[in-house]
């Protein structure tokens, strides 16, 4: 189609200036808060820089990323046209498919991880989350979309055998088992922590299952197939639920929802394992309705509440905690453990997985590798920068009684504001009990794992915009209930994905266990994945030293790992596809996670610092033990074996996962080498070329060339 | 964009996200030949699901 001169020009004119506005107005945003040191910065300049930098990235970097290094091709047709079967292979709206995409990435990872590192500060948190998202995270969600749709929708792990070879593959595969252990024991951690000692938290979560249960029977028995509906009413039920914790907190009910934190690890393991051998339309998949209404329109109504409230940024700038690396929430200094703190909202290696799941086989265009893939990361990003600025705008005082660990706080308001005028803030013992009370719970005292602090700043924001005061109980615990909702039904999800993983590993051992059907195999390996995430969630629980402390960044460590397996992958497709030239796309960021995983994985095993290495800790607490000695923050003998015990597993743990990512990078390096050297083409993995007969816009909104051609194919579904 | 047609977009988005506009479009692909019952289609629909857990990230 050929577009006449004049109106060619026109349209470069607006469109330069547009593009010149947004630019403009992203480097406002980054110069305000580059040059705004001490005095009362607003939390809107750091959405200001988010939108106008993801902007950008979106309409100049992902474009070059996708024409010149993948160059895909809308001509060719994707696995969801070629093998369109109804089932795993359908052509999916390009806007629907973004959903269920932003869905499956977004959880509660972007909210736990940027409160843990507003401790070194709001600005190491921003400008990593932005930058981190545009040249690594929206990178590698995209071109491992890219990769596995050019070939049918290949698992991360099948790649990693098809590209790398069986070793690469095999540690792939290891390490994708580990990292889902660990995830949903720091999740499960994450609402352990929330709902301990909270009845109306406790309650509100509780009700969740029965109301989950009713839309499930509802679906399946009275009104099948009707979700609108249905979820139209599980969301009434939850406010509702919400709303009636506050009436259980002051009745005599209030005991029986008033939980040790052993106590609900049990329930969380029990939830676990029943959830998982359920079939999904009974909890599941009414769970997953429900979280994802409560995702969508929560996080709208965060950005709607900073932008209305413009609340001002309470945490420094840097804080001393960066250079000294002694923090109380976790230890180290900000490089690397910013970078490994935050995982998800910036490079999120899980997102490899759905990634190369079920998205890439409901592509309906090549070039839709954009919106969905580079654009979901984008707003998973958005989603952390609000969690950032949630925590950002406490009093630092209140923000560290509630994160450092329990060891460093003791259980009292005055232990606590001793606590942390000691590590050089304050806060008065009745305005801590004040700050709990505002919310309606007993303590807000070392109610550490994000959740907590992250609905303490959301309930300031929401209260400010809607019902004032009054209302900071319901949506404190409203916010806990919007992250726990999701965090069960990863925990759920989770689970069973942990089990089709054992099951296939271990059916080619023993045959029966490949059977998906067959029921105790299926409990078998059920109880052996929640048992091995409830020994870390139960550890974590215990740990004199802080749970979080302890594992958060264990769980980081992973995360990023199998980020760099994933850029890994990417690189090495690239390399061999002839397109070195191209590769430092995915190289320099992998060379970057590589740097970050393996410095950090480094300190956690060889630090001498006992605060950071674990076998330093390790070290230091069975000496003492054997000379019969406790050293606080252990109350006992057997507090001391716990942390012996602990240090000695996640500092193997620690050590594991870097020999693997070094395993496969090393794997991978001599692959393109040898690759590099032969003298023909590497013979390509791709799936043949079919002309694809498929007319779909490639972004969000068509452009004026697309409307014409969807007019003369006489399709284009909806609005 | 007139509220009407801001609405019927909003349904028509949320019809897709949630699979309920699966079965009529299962109806008009299969038109002519006898076809399932909506709660038989559900019930069909849910039971893949059952063994395609996705995965849901952190």
């Amino acid at each position: 189609m050929i577009t006449p001169p004049a109106l060619r020009a026109r349209v470069n004119v607006r469109s330069v200036i547009v593009w010149t506005g947004v630019a403009v107005a992203g480097a406002i945003g980054w110069g305000v808060l580059a040059l705004c040191r001490g005095e009362n910065v607003s939390a809107v300049w750091l959405l200001v820089a988010a939108l106008g930098s993801y902007a950008i990235a979106y309409r100049f970097y992902a474009r070059f990323i996708c024409r010149r290094v993948l160059r895909v091709d809308d001509r060719r047709a994707t696995p969801a046209e070629r093998l369109d079967d109804g089932v795993d292979y359908q052509p999916t709206d390009r806007r629907v498919l973004l959903g269920h995409h932003f869905a499956a990435i977004a959880g509660a990872g972007p909210l736990v991880g940027p409160v843990l590192a507003a401790q070194m500060g709001y600005l190491p948190g921003t400008m990593w989350i932005i930058i981190g998202v545009i040249f690594a995270g929206a990178v590698q969600d995209m071109v491992v979309l890219f990769i596995s749709m050019r070939r049918d929708g290949r698992s991360l792990g099948q790649l990693a055998r098809d590209e790398i070879g069986p070793l690469g593959g095999a540690a792939a595969l290891f390490a994708v088992f580990a990292i889902m252990i660990i995830l949903l024991a720091v999740l499960a951690l994450v609402v352990v922590n929330a709902l301990a000692k909270s009845p109306w938290g406790t309650f509100s979560i509780a009700m969740t299952i029965p109301i989950a249960l009713f839309m499930g029977f509802y679906l399946r028995v009275w009104r099948p197939g009707r979700v609108i509906e249905t979820s139209v009413i599980g969301v009434a039920l939850l406010l509702g639920a919400i709303a009636a914790g506050g009436w259980v907190e002051k009745s005599s009910l209030a005991a029986t929802f008033t939980l040790s934190p052993q106590a609900l690890v049990l329930c969380l393991v029990g939830y676990g394992f029943i959830a998982s051998v359920l079939p999904v339309w009974m909890l599941l998949a009414p769970r997953d309705y429900l979280s994802t209404f409560m995702k969508i329109g929560t996080v709208a109504l965060l950005a709607v509440g900073v932008l209305v409230a413009a609340p001002v940024l309470k945490t420094d700038a840097i804080t001393t905690f960066a250079h000294t690396g002694t923090g109380p929430v976790f230890a180290g200094g900000l490089f690397p453990f910013v970078f490994i703190t935050i995982a998800c909202g910036a490079l999120s290696g899980f997102h490899a997985l759905i990634a190369s799941g079920t998205t890439p086989k409901m592509i309906q265009k090549e070039s839709q590798v954009r919106l969905i893939g580079y654009g979901g990361m984008l707003m998973e990003s958005f989603v952390a920068m609000m969690a950032l600025i949630a925590a950002c705008i406490l009093d630092p005082g209140l923000y560290y009684a509630m994160n450092a660990p329990a060891g460093v706080l003791g259980t009292t308001a005055q232990s606590a504001a001793a606590a942390v005028s000691h590590l050089g803030f304050s806060i008065t013992p009745a305005d801590l009990t004040n700050a709990a009370a505002a919310v309606h719970e007993r303590t807000l005292v070392a109610r550490t794992g994000g959740a907590p602090t992250l609905a303490v700043g959301m309930s300031e924001i929401f209260s400010r915009v809607l019902g004032g005061s009054s209302l900071k109980a319901f949506w404190y615990h409203f916010a806990i209930m919007f992250e726990a909702l999701f965090i069960l039904t990863t925990v759920d999800a989770g689970t069973r994905v942990g089990r089709f993983m054992l099951q296939d590993t271990l059916g080619n051992v023993w045959k029966p266990l490949h059977r998906v059907s067959w029921k105790p195999g299926l409990w078998a390996t059920s109880a052996a994945v929640v048992i091995a995430w409830g020994y870390f969630l139960y550890t974590g629980v215990t740990n004199p030293l802080g749970g979080i402390n302890q594992l958060f960044p264990l769980f980081g460590i992973a995360n990023q790992l199998l980020a760099a397996i994933a850029l890994t992958v990417a690189t090495t497709v690239l390399v061999k596809s002839g397109r070195l030239k191209w590769a430092w796309v995915t190289a320099v960021p992998l060379a970057w996670d590589a740097a970050v995983t393996l410095t950090a994985s480094w300190q956690k095993v060889f630090s001498t610092d006992p605060r950071m290495g674990f076998f330093a800790q390790r070290a230091r607490y069975s000496d003492a033990l054997a000379h019969g000695k406790v050293l606080a923050p252990a109350k006992n003998a057997g507090d001391m074996h716990a942390i012996v015990v602990n240090s000695t597993v996640d500092g193997v743990l620690a050590a594991l996962f870097a020999i693997l990512v070094v395993v496969v990078i090393g794997n991978a390096a001599w692959v393109c080498l040898r690759a590099l050297r032969s003298p023909g083409p590497t013979p390509t993995t791709e799936s043949p070329y079919v002309e694809s007969q498929l007319v779909a816009p490639a972004g969000l909104i068509p452009t004026a060339e697309e409307r014409r051609e969807l007019a003369m194919a006489g399709t284009e579904a909806g609005s | 964009m007139t509220p009407s047609r801001l609405l019927a977009a909003l349904r028509w988005y949320l019809r897709e996200l949630t699979g309920e506009n699966a079965y009529g479009r299962y109806a008009e692909q299969h038109a002519g030949t006898p076809l399932l019952s909506r709660r038989e289609f559900e019930r069909a629909r849910t039971r893949q699901r059952d063994d395609r857990t996705g995965i849901r990230c952190c």
